[in-house]
């Protein structure tokens, strides 16, 4: 009778701390939930750091892009550049930086948009490795036309970084978006989240990827190759920390726009010469 | 070779990078599968909890169904994953402002509540069997028993109380769960089709009435396997609780989607087009009418009518079983047809399904199939049909 007792005693000691387990997992998840999304970026920066890059200060600058599309002439040397300095998968559907042309038709009240990626554009450059915009519009009466040259735009408060179940994408303290591709899980809830549309699954590495500024390349005093190959000047980047660089520059010496304020992202890619119809 | 993606074909501007639908069929599963565990368990819930008498019948089945679906919610999203090994990263190291980290521990906690829980109920049948059993059986029983094989009425007693409080906690647990799902799609601001307050309540009150709808299914033809004649006064309950639910449900669906177009945002115009396009087969036809409003009436009229007999049966089980479609229609319409929204909203794609691979539709059939594989097996291990193997609890039983 007492070891039947004693036993119960045993099994009731059990559950109880099995209870007080179950209540305090409830608690835990019940309080990370409440945590509030402005704290995603620093969430992500607070903890193993990775490791440094040789003579470089992350926390010494904070890097900017510029986009003066009145200069952009569609030629896509960028988005070329991009392709083969990041190793970008080489195809119409996968893109750190992609280029749109808004045609604006006599008579029409929006615009027609199209990017080198439409099945239009591909055919007249034939090949979905190479890039180039057909001349589709030659027998129309174009109004009006310009070209918006489009990459990830580091947003202060990216939804995309928010959202990663890992923390496998973060902000650094300069200001970039980036992946760490080793820890990725290739869940995609970024892809989803991102607003401007970009980020892409790469498909041979089973991970998300997307625009650094060509992070490889900045922490060793370059610029980011779409900038570098640039032939009108029209994409700009530099630290804007540094009031004399050309970004810190180019946003005091225009008018400036970002692309879909009311997200909330904040984005850090600044517009010159967009219109009321770019997305 | 299998190609390394399916680029979807689209009309108007879509943003190159949008042509591979990131979220495919399993993401529909996924929700589909919460939802079931999430509305089996409220029906257990009923009688656990708030004493339905009449609702005895299936209330340890659906402790089975629950748990059965709930085993296998991993598997979709762990199929879909594009590094399926690294997903405990997102446990050992999770982003607390991630819905999808909060998830996985949110799914680990109901799977040990779920997992304790049926063990109580269960346990009698446990203890008689071990005792009984000889053999690989009897040591799979006797490992179960966790040693203890007191079934005394204090005993008894104790674990009803458990199983009274383990009910109440699930409540939130599971619907929190599903209503979490919910919050996963409507959080993101970046899709006007998800974007809404409202959607973690459709998502819940459409889980409720899907887990409701089959355990109807699974229990006609339960009693139909084991010629035993259907418990009318307890499939009645069921009817009633789906078609309450389901008012709830289409009310829900209806007021988010009037707001959606009322406030008429950005992409309103691409919305519309959608909606009366490639909307019009799946949800008009195939969520709306086939699997909501036909039921609904039907159910209605029998309610009206006062029908009974095999005419009830087979009438309620049809009903839950076009709802069971209906609600799958909608996960795929939500989650499918988000994405087929373009970002830019001024393009539309179509997501055309694989049959095979890693993320088609034979995996996805697949695992809807499993839960109910599972279940046949579970059945026969812990008999939920007979009274005296199980603890016959309800609310008025523990108090």
């Amino acid at each position: 009778m007492e070891e039947n007792e004693l036993e119960q005693q045993d099994r009731r000691d059990f559950l109880s701390c099995l209870g007080s387990a179950l209540a305090c997992g409830a608690a835990a998840v019940a309080a990370s939930a409440l945590a509030p999304p402005a704290t995603a970026a620093t969430a992500a920066t607070a903890g193993a750091k990775p490791p440094a890059i040789p003579g470089y200060d992350w926390s010494k600058h904070r890097w900017g892009y510029g986009v003066d599309a009145t200069k952009c002439i569609g030629c896509l040397r960028c988005v070329e550049a991009c392709k083969k300095e990041n190793n970008v998968l080489g195809d119409a559907h996968h893109f750190r930086t992609w280029v749109e042309r808004y045609v604006y038709l006599e008579g029409e009240e929006t615009a027609r948009i199209d990017s080198h990626a439409d099945p239009v554009n591909i055919a007249a450059s034939g090949s979905e490795g190479e890039y180039r915009f057909a001349d589709r519009y030659k027998d129309a009466k174009v109004e009006k036309a310009f070209f918006v040259p489009k990459l990830c735009n580091h947003c202060t408060h990216p939804a995309c970084v928010q959202v990663c179940p890992t923390g496998a994408t973060y902000k650094t303290e300069d200001g970039v978006v980036v992946i760490d591709h080793t820890y990725c899980i290739g869940c995609q809830y970024c892809v989803q989240a991102c607003p401007y549309g970009a980020r892409y699954f790469d498909e041979r590495r089973n991970v998300t990827d997307k625009c650094t500024w060509c992070y490889h390349r900045i922490t060793k005093g370059l610029q980011p190759a779409c900038v570098e190959v640039c032939p009108v000047g029209a994409r700009i980047f530099g630290d804007l920390n540094d009031k004399q660089s050309p970004i810190s520059q180019f946003v005091k010496n225009n008018q400036v726009q970002v692309l879909r304020r009311e997200s909330g992202n904040a984005p850090n890619v600044f517009y010159v010469g967009i219109d009321k119809e770019v997305i | 070779m299998e190609p390394f993606f399916h680029a979807s074909p689209f009309t108007g501007y879509v943003y190159p990078n949008e042509t591979i639908i990131p979220w495919t069929v399993l993401i529909v599963v996924y929700p589909y599968l919460t939802g079931l565990v999430a509305g089996a368990f409220t029906v257990s819930s009923l009688y656990q909890v708030f004493g339905f008498q009449r609702l005895k019948p299936v209330a340890h089945f659906a402790l089975l169904v629950s748990l059965c679906c709930m085993v296998v919610v991993p598997i979709p999203l762990l199929l879909h994953l594009g590094h399926p090994e690294r997903a405990f990263n997102a446990m050992i190291t999770p982003h607390t402002t991630s819905a999808f980290a909060i998830f996985s521990y949110a799914a680990a906690f109901y799977v040990i509540l779920l997992v304790l829980e049926t063990w109580f109920v269960f346990r009698p049948h446990i203890v008689r069997q071990a005792q009984q059993r000889t053999g690989l059986l009897g040591w799979y029983y006797r490992i179960l028993s966790l040693g203890s094989y007191d079934l005394s009425e204090k005993a008894m007693r104790y674990d009803r109380k458990w199983i009274f409080t383990l009910a109440i906690i699930g409540i939130p647990g599971a619907h929190g769960l599903h209503g979490y799902v919910g919050f996963v799609f409507g959080s993101l601001k970046s899709r006007e089709w998800w974007s809404s307050d409202l959607m973690p309540a459709i998502f819940l009150f459409s889980a409720i009435i899907s887990g409701t709808a089959l355990l109807i299914v699974l229990y006609v033809i339960s009693c139909k396997l084991r010629k035993v004649p259907v418990d009318v006064p307890c499939l009645k309950g069921m009817a009633y609780a789906l078609w309450g639910f389901m008012m709830f449900t289409l009310l829900l669906e209806g007021v988010e989607f009037a707001s959606l177009v009322y406030r008429g945002r950005e992409g309103i115009d691409v919305i519309m087009e959608f909606v009366k396009g490639p909307l019009v087969v799946p949800f008009f036809i195939l969520q709306f009418g086939v699997g909501s409003v036909l039921p609904i009436c039907v159910l209605t009229f029998l309610i009206w009518r006062g029908t009974s007999g095999n005419t009830l049966v087979t009438a309620v089980a049809l009903c839950a079983f076009l709802v069971l479609l209906a609600v799958l229609m909608m996960r795929w319409n939500v989650v499918i047809g988000g994405q087929e929204i373009s970002k830019t909203g001024k393009g539309l794609l179509s997501y055309h399904p694989l049959i095979f691979g890693r993320e088609g539709l034979l995996a996805a059939a697949m695992v809807l199939v499993t839960p109910l594989v599972l279940l046949l097996v579970m059945v026969r291990l812990f008999p939920p049909w007979d009274e005296d193997t199980t603890l016959a609890t309800s609310a008025a039983g523990a108090r």
